[in-house]
């Protein structure tokens, strides 16, 4: 069952007024109408949409990463460790009688890692696809009450969280979610990861990728590329400056509404030595306490929108992947065709006789004596040849190039639109944070002043 | 009030206080024409000041007929130094003053002067504080106007709070401080400053010696005072703590909204939320601010004067204790040693007397003083309250707002596809 979706879809429309597509050809997006909207919701509309824009997969099953477990075993180096590892629930995608049980689902586990052993794998197999980003493994950007521990439960929690969108991003990718290797990670328990190793995508996977200082010189940069590539770069750098300060906004804020909570405490103190005026102060001490306490709750919400923001933080560097993979593809195909150009240039002067190109043979024959007709031929034979192959081979290469591009950039718009969709929703939500938080304080001191009225 | 007894020094005519229905309307006083504000009635004063004195006092407003403001503080250079002086505006109908209206130019020091007056003659009334003298804080100076301000408003606070006195608002040292031109002549004059510190040395002495008992009421007073103090403390300093987070919040807030704003530079679609939301935050600052200020113009004074009044409580006791040691030391010479037992049982009978005129003199200020409290704090913590209230209902309406373009934007957004 997908629970949170089944929450939202079967309760009463009063608490959220999503408007959901009802047909695959649609792909408008929920509107939130309706302020008293949670975050979690918020959040559910988000899981609600990239299962409705409906691939094959996710027509045929749901998915879930219901629960996480602490585990200790022995390691590579045979050293016990602790770690954690996440319940994976799938089940068909029938819908449920009212009333009637849930499909009991097939379950396995998996641990943090295996997670990003599938990435890698998609990564090196869909050069040209933006891969969606895994949650971080260590907690970053955290604000100070924030336990920045892997093992502690609400982080967690939020993992888990992460780990789920994950999945259902990949799955509701009209090329990715068609992966048997996908497929099998969230189905098969056993020998998964012999059989991604099997598929031999390490050795596809170019080194020069993964060094960031190797700069190809390209000579002719594709504009829209570099363009992206520098919106990468930047948008990674903003949102992690957003990130940071947020968390020390956070950290402050917590610091004033917990000052309040000594409020409670005085007041509840000096209510005891007076008469008039003890029970106003008591009153009015509680509320004190009340509004000292309401932050942690406030905190919690805005951690998911911080979460949000996360994730296109880390998908920058899926954009700056598929950069990369283009401009090694603009200059492996620069280099043979160079190459290509070369080749003819030596045929030119091995048939003209003229020397233009530098070539070791011709510098040897200049030296040692001219060579023989018959090894003239021998040598332009071999030339041509080369040369055929070095045509089918610039050809292979532009039909791979400008293959990469339609399907790269294909991918990329569909990725800014969802990025839109995504980060609107996301202020959206914050927005509807704020709003609660402003009506949490006035509805506090509201009734605070009450109680002062009473003194 | 009316149980009181009368203090030895007070002016005859205090007990017409009643039978006074004169309500002479126009000043005469035409050193108030350039530019001061027109001489308004007492009855339609009452309306200006009521939002100044609390509820409390509203039976009373009838019959207040002593009005006074501290305004227009102004710097005033001499030879020697250089001074504030504050101008005291006072507006009445009672009879003991020849005219309805006077302005006189005060410095800080003339109302400590005023102030030790009123407690060398009544020692045990409480007489509420004055902001304290000026310690030098990093770069602030006594000429920063912001403490130029709040020094203002504390010894506005002061005189109203005497004005409103049954007892202190007919102090002789009063009028003259009200009055008179030139303060200078009427400080020397009175007790000297070695015969105050006298009695002091003498009070001190007799106290070390103990008390044989005090009656209860003062012993439930002095519980109070001490947990009284403790506790007004400790909201004085939770307020200054609570200022201090806060400003640090709007810190990193400052920083906060820029960052929205930076990054829709980037954007196409999503420019536009960006930018509301960096406004937003923007304006929920600038409203911070503003909510700030408040406390720390509105509230922390208050809490601040009413640190000084648990002291000053605890100096009244203390005088009481004092003037009851006076009499028992007095009292055991008489009982104990050789001496003119004539004499002597006159001046312990006046000591007697002397004890119980304090004991009433404070039980009955006690109790105005009580209300007073209540009225004043009460009046703070609810301002306190309206404000932060006021403070989230006008960030509420700027994310509604932004809410409401963003919809709108979706809206039309659907219908071009």
């Amino acid at each position: 069952m997908r629970k949170r979706c089944a929450s939202s879809a079967d309760s009463d429309n009063s608490s959220s007024q999503v408007m959901m597509a009802d047909s695959a050809s649609s792909d408008e997006v929920a509107v939130i109408g309706n302020t008293d909207l949670t975050s979690s919701e918020s959040e559910n509309n988000l899981i609600n949409t990239m299962v409705e824009r409906g691939t094959a997969l996710l027509n045929k099953m749901e998915i879930n990463v219901a629960e996480a477990e602490k585990r200790t075993g022995k390691n590579t180096v045979n050293m016990q460790e602790t770690y954690t590892v996440y319940l994976i629930e799938t089940r068909p995608a029938e819908t449920v009688q009212e009333g009637g049980t849930p499909a009991i689902p097939d379950t396995l586990w998996r641990r943090y890692s295996e997670f990003e052993l599938l990435r890698m794998y998609l990564l090196v197999t869909y050069p040209y696809i933006i891969i969606p980003p895994l949650p971080e493994k260590r907690a970053e950007f955290v604000w100070h009450k924030l336990s920045a521990d892997n093992l502690d439960p609400d982080f967690v929690e939020r993992r888990r969280v992460g780990l789920e969108n994950f999945l259902l991003r990949v799955a509701s990718h009209h090329v990715l979610s068609n992966d048997k290797i996908f497929f099998n990670f969230l189905t098969e328990e056993k020998g998964w990861r012999e059989a991604v190793f099997e598929t031999g995508f390490q050795d596809k996977a170019d080194p020069r990728l993964k060094s960031l200082s190797a700069m190809f010189r390209v000579k002719n940069p594709d504009k829209r590329f570099i363009a992206l590539k520098h919106y990468g770069d930047e948008l990674n750098t903003i949102i992690s400056q957003l990130l940071r300060v947020r968390a020390r906004v956070a950290d402050r804020l917590y610091g004033v509404y917990k000052v309040h909570g000594n409020y409670g405490r005085v007041f509840s103190e000096w209510s005891a030595i007076e008469k008039e005026m003890g029970d106003g102060l008591q009153s009015a001490g509680h509320h004190m306490d009340t509004y000292a306490a309401s932050i942690d709750d406030i905190l919690e919400e805005e951690e998911h929108y911080a979460d949000q923001l996360k994730e296109y933080y880390f998908y920058t560097d899926a954009v700056r992947s598929v950069c990369r993979k283009h401009e090694l593809i603009q200059y492996e195909l620069e280099m043979v065709a160079q190459d290509f150009a070369n080749k003819k240039q030596q045929k030119e002067e091995l048939a003209t006789g003229t020397v233009r190109v530098f070539s070791l043979k011709g510098m040897t024959s200049k030296l040692f004596g001219q060579e023989s007709q018959e090894q003239r031929e021998i040598r332009l034979a071999a030339l041509e040849q080369s040369i055929c192959e070095g045509e089918e081979l610039v050809k292979l290469k532009n039909t791979e190039c400008q293959e990469f591009v339609r399907t790269a950039w294909e991918d990329i718009e569909r990725f800014k639109e969802q990025k839109d969709r995504d980060l609107r929703e996301a202020l959206i939500s914050y927005a509807i944070m704020q709003i609660s938080m402003c009506k949490k304080g006035i509805q506090v001191w509201s009734n605070a002043k009450e109680c002062f009225n009473k003194m | 009030m009316s149980e009181q007894t009368v203090p030895a020094d007070l002016p005859e005519h205090m007990l017409d206080l009643d039978e006074d229905d004169d309500l002479e309307v126009f000043s005469k006083n035409t050193s108030l024409v350039d530019g001061n504000p027109v001489p308004n009635s007492p009855g339609s004063m009452v309306n200006q000041y009521r939002l100044e004195e609390d509820d409390e006092q509203q039976h009373d407003a009838n019959a207040k007929d002593l009005f006074i403001t501290v305004d227009n503080p102004e710097s005033h250079v001499t030879a020697i130094e250089t001074y504030i002086l504050y101008s005291v505006v006072t507006k009445t109908t009672r009879s003991e003053f020849d005219s309805c209206e006077y302005e006189v130019r005060r410095r800080y020091q003339d109302f400590l002067w005023l102030r030790s007056k009123l407690e060398e003659n009544h020692p045990t009334l409480i007489i509420h504080p004055l902001p304290e003298k000026f310690v030098m804080k990093g770069m602030m100076d006594r000429f920063n106007s912001d403490f130029v301000e709040s020094r203002r408003k504390s010894l506005h606070h002061f005189l109203v709070k005497i004005s409103e006195h049954p007892i202190l608002s007919y102090s002789e040292h009063l009028k003259v401080f009200l009055t008179a031109q030139d303060l200078t002549p009427h400080k020397r004059q009175g007790t000297s400053f070695l015969s105050w510190m006298g009695e002091t040395m003498r009070s001190v002495a007799n106290s070390v010696r103990g008390l044989r008992s005090r009656p209860e009421e003062v012993v439930r007073m002095q519980e109070y005072v001490e947990d009284f103090s403790s506790k007004i403390s400790c909201v004085d300093k939770v307020a200054q703590r609570i200022i201090k987070e806060q400003r640090e919040y709007l810190e990193e807030l400052k920083q906060y909204g820029p960052i929205y704003a930076q990054w829709a530079g980037l954007e196409e679609d999503l420019a536009d939320p960006l930018r509301g939301v960096a406004g937003c935050v923007e304006q929920c600052r600038k409203e911070s601010e503003e909510q700030i200020q408040h406390l720390s113009g509105e509230l922390v004074p208050v809490l601040h004067e009413y640190v000084l009044c648990a002291e000053t409580l605890k100096a009244v006791l203390r005088r009481r204790d004092n003037i009851q040691a006076e009499f028992e030391a007095k009292d055991e010479i008489l009982a104990t040693k050789k001496v003119d037992q004539e004499a002597m049982r006159d001046e312990v009978d006046a000591l007697a007397d002397r004890v119980e005129l304090a004991n009433n003199a404070l039980k009955g200020d006690w109790s105005h003083w009580k209300n007073s409290m209540r009225a004043d704090l009460k009046s703070a913590f609810i301002s306190t309250a309206e404000k932060n209230v006021d403070y989230y209902e006008k960030c509420l309406a700027v994310w509604e707002a932004f809410l409401l373009t963003q919809k709108a934007d979706g809206g039309e957004r659907r219908e071009d596809v």
